[in-house]
């Protein structure tokens, strides 16, 4: 859609209130800008939690090991997890791409509360403070692992209260997030664009906030029994006092599980959007994709109690979630055959976020199949808490979510930043960041067979090669991510003029500026087609 | 179809706004219901302690609190009518009976809190470490959640405070009060979730 000269509108980078600068940027209510804000404080925080996973490769060395004490290490696994869990990967996608470009997708001018919006955006900022304020305040720094079982987090002398009041703040501001994009798919579609229209980015934020809305309050509760119990002793969780420990675990996975899936969710519908992009040809299956972000929204409310398998549930119980556990990979399966089914016979152009998007594909299924394995429970019980966990999720929650972010940050920098980067270095970061993900995490998998518990400070020594295959692939990893992220910094201020539409997108943020004007369409569009109608030789 | 080129064409969406609420009103039940959950599983595990521990309590200051709410939900229903019909005075009036109603529920709740502190039945007291478990986790529960309870009062009074402001400066009038009708919406909530928690302690024994 071509715009007219006379009437094109500033681009939402340029300062058009009263405001200049960053006070500008600090109380703008335009969804691409609280998405922008989210950007940089995301990657900010990402690259902290990068920092603490380094530093605890570094001295699974057994010559570094004097760096630091057992304590500390207990320390830094805690804060790793709770950085890269509700600081990056849980607001994640939804966050960052979900505001700047799902008003677009739907051909709306903003999401259906933009103060409440930028508000989440300053609860994710107090929560995030909050919780790096908690490592130097009160006992230090929590020692608990991110998921702060009970009893343990109850008598722990370290900062507990203050880390898991952050994470409750961070719940505050997903669940308003998904209260906002709710509301925006119901009231602010485009004339025409009809639920089965809707790009399934859109569809898969959809599903995502309904879990987002049902699934964080019960963390919410959970986190404030917490404080209860460590401020007042009311004894829920104590069985001192007649309380139950199990009853937290419950609890708590309510919540956890499901946010698994408000991680991966928003990162396989980025990958929806790419895919067709590059083969130029529609998605196949839309339905069918739609369907399965819905029931994997719905089934994978049910499953939570597979972290508990060796906790003392009843054999009957530990049946049940198992099976659901295996059913659960059911509609995750169905996108894989659909991604590569629309990728079969498609005329392929092979650029940045496809070599992204398809090793999105590659890891999330390992990762996948390595979750499948789990869910069974004689294997559940012989590599329960060993490195073969730790390794499953680094491949779903990195190797899914973060690659699935990065092909989708490069699929949108265009549109984003106005800007082009350089392909050749962003090819060539991938290599070490391929050779580096899988040399530390697949290692992880088998140690973890070989029977390495997870978070253990010291290793014997027949595990001593193992641990130096993963640390110097975490070498490589972290150069990866600098060479990724400095040629994107690079780009974002010196890049080349980017095109309207650099991939031959055909859905709406295509058709408008690069950078998007501030209220994203000059007239909103009428919605006649599919959202991947590509022109075919002939209509051309 | 049409609803969503509507909201377009005003830029005003009051509907949206009410769904906004209620999308958040659901957060609040499950928030809630966590805490039932972990009710229902202790007194499936405890129930004579829970028979017991609820005798403790005064089951008539109960009812008059839950009678308290029923009429401020009621009042404020009446506000929303008269600010519908344009009746400035009125909806002040009925928004300022309901804040009146809502701080006799408090005053009637601290007396309650009172006296369970002076029979030293609070949590990590001496007294309820002396009572068997189930009772303990009882009095634990009933702490939490209606001090929980009781924020949530403390809330939605400030809420319709705000909203008795915003009356008086004119800025809810009689076409456009979405404001209030969510002001409304989470008083009731407020008001709900009472209603669960009157019969799970009060009623218990």
């Amino acid at each position: 859609m071509s715009t007219h000269a006379t009437t094109v509108q500033p681009s939402y980078l340029e300062d058009t209130g009263a405001r200049k600068g960053l006070m500008a940027w600090l109380t703008s209510t335009d969804h691409k800008r609280v998405g922008m804000l989210y950007l940089y404080s995301m990657i900010s925080f990402f690259f902290v939690g990068v920092g603490i996973g380094f530093v605890m490769r570094l001295v699974q060395l057994t010559r570094f090991q004097n760096l630091i004490t057992a304590e500390t290490y207990n320390a830094l696994f805690t804060v790793h997890g709770v950085i890269m869990i509700f600081l990056f990967v849980v607001p994640g996608l939804p966050a960052v791409f979900g505001n700047f470009f799902l008003p677009i997708m739907i051909g709306a001018k903003d999401v259906a509360f933009p103060r409440l919006n930028l508000a989440s955006w300053y609860f994710y900022m107090s929560g995030a403070i909050l919780a790096i304020l908690s490592l130097f305040t009160g006992g230090g720094a929590p020692d608990t692992g991110w998921t702060f079982y009970v009893p343990f987090s109850m008598r722990t002398g370290t900062n507990v209260s203050l880390a898991v009041f952050a994470a409750f703040i961070l719940g505050f501001s997903s669940m308003l997030t998904g209260i906002n994009f709710i509301t925006t798919i119901h009231r602010l579609r485009a004339p025409g664009m009809k639920w089965f229209r809707m790009p399934l980015f859109s569809w898969s934020l959809y599903a995502t906030s309904w879990i987002q809305l049902l699934a964080t309050p019960i963390l919410a509760i959970t986190l404030v029994l917490v404080i209860l119990e460590r401020a007042f002793g009311i004894g829920i969780f104590d069985p001192v006092k007649g309380g139950d420990p199990l009853l937290y675990q419950h609890l708590f996975w309510i919540y956890s599980h499901p946010a698994v899936y408000i991680m991966i969710l928003p990162a396989m519908g980025a990958i929806t959007e790419i895919l067709p992009t590059f083969a130029r040809r529609p998605i196949f299956g839309y339905k069918a994709i739609a369907f399965s972000s819905m029931s994997i929204a719905g089934v994978g409310s049910l499953v939570w109690a597979h972290h508990m398998f060796t906790s003392g549930l009843s054999s009957f119980s530990v049946m049940l979630f198992s099976l659901l556990t295996m059913i659960v990979a059911v509609p995750s399966a169905i996108k894989v055959f659909n991604w590569v089914s629309t990728l079969y016979k498609g005329s392929i152009d092979f650029q940045p976020p496809l070599l992204f998007a398809l090793t999105f594909i590659f890891l999330f299924c390992i990762g996948g199949l390595t979750g499948v394995m789990q869910g069974a429970l004689a294997i559940n019980v012989h590599i329960h808490d060993t490195y073969f966990i730790v390794g499953h999720f680094h491949y779903v929650m990195f190797g899914g979510t973060g690659f699935a972010f990065f092909a989708a940050l490069l699929y949108w920098f265009p549109k984003m930043f106005g800007k082009m980067y350089s392909k050749k270095a962003i090819y060539a970061s991938w290599v070490p960041l391929f050779i580096g993900f899988n040399m530390l995490y697949f290692t992880m998998l088998v140690l973890g067979m070989m029977g390495m518990p997870r978070r253990y400070f010291h290793h014997l020594p027949q595990f001593n090669t193992g641990h130096e295959i993963a640390t110097v692939g975490s070498w490589f990893l972290v150069l990866g991510l600098f060479m990724f992220f400095g040629t994107l910094v690079y780009a974002s201020l010196k890049g080349e003029k980017a095109e309207d539409n650099p991939w031959g997108g055909v859905t709406l943020e295509w058709t408008i500026p690069s950078p998007p004007p501030v209220e994203n369409f000059e007239e909103i569009p009428t919605i006649t087609t599919d959202p991947y109608h590509f022109p075919q030789e002939n209509e051309a | 179809m049409s609803e969503s080129s509507h909201a377009h064409a005003i830029h005003r969406d009051d509907f949206g706004a009410r769904l906004g609420m209620w999308l958040f009103l659901v957060t609040e039940m499950v928030l809630f219901g966590g805490l039932f959950i972990a009710y229902s599983y202790m007194r499936s595990k405890y129930p004579a302690e829970f028979h017991h521990a609820g005798a403790e309590l005064n089951a008539t200051l109960g009812i008059t609190n839950t009678l308290v709410l029923l009429t401020s939900s009621l009042t404020v229903v009446l506000a929303i009518v008269a600010i519908q019909r344009g009746d400035r005075r009125k909806t002040m009036a009925f928004l300022a009976t309901t804040l009146g109603l809502g701080l006799v529920f408090l005053v009637i709740k601290s007396f309650e809190w009172a006296t369970k502190f002076h029979h030293g039945l609070y949590p990590n007291s001496a007294h309820l470490a002396t009572l068997p478990h189930g009772e303990q986790v009882f009095f634990g529960l009933y702490f939490t959640m209606t001090g929980l309870h009781g924020l949530h009062v403390i809330a939605g009074l400030s809420v319709l405070g705000y909203m008795l402001r915003m009356v008086a400066k004119g800025e809810i009038t009689q076409d456009r009060y979405v404001h209030l009708e969510n002001g409304g919406l989470y008083w009731h909530l407020v008001d709900v979730i009472w209603i669960f928690l009157l019969p799970l302690f009060y009623l218990a024994a």
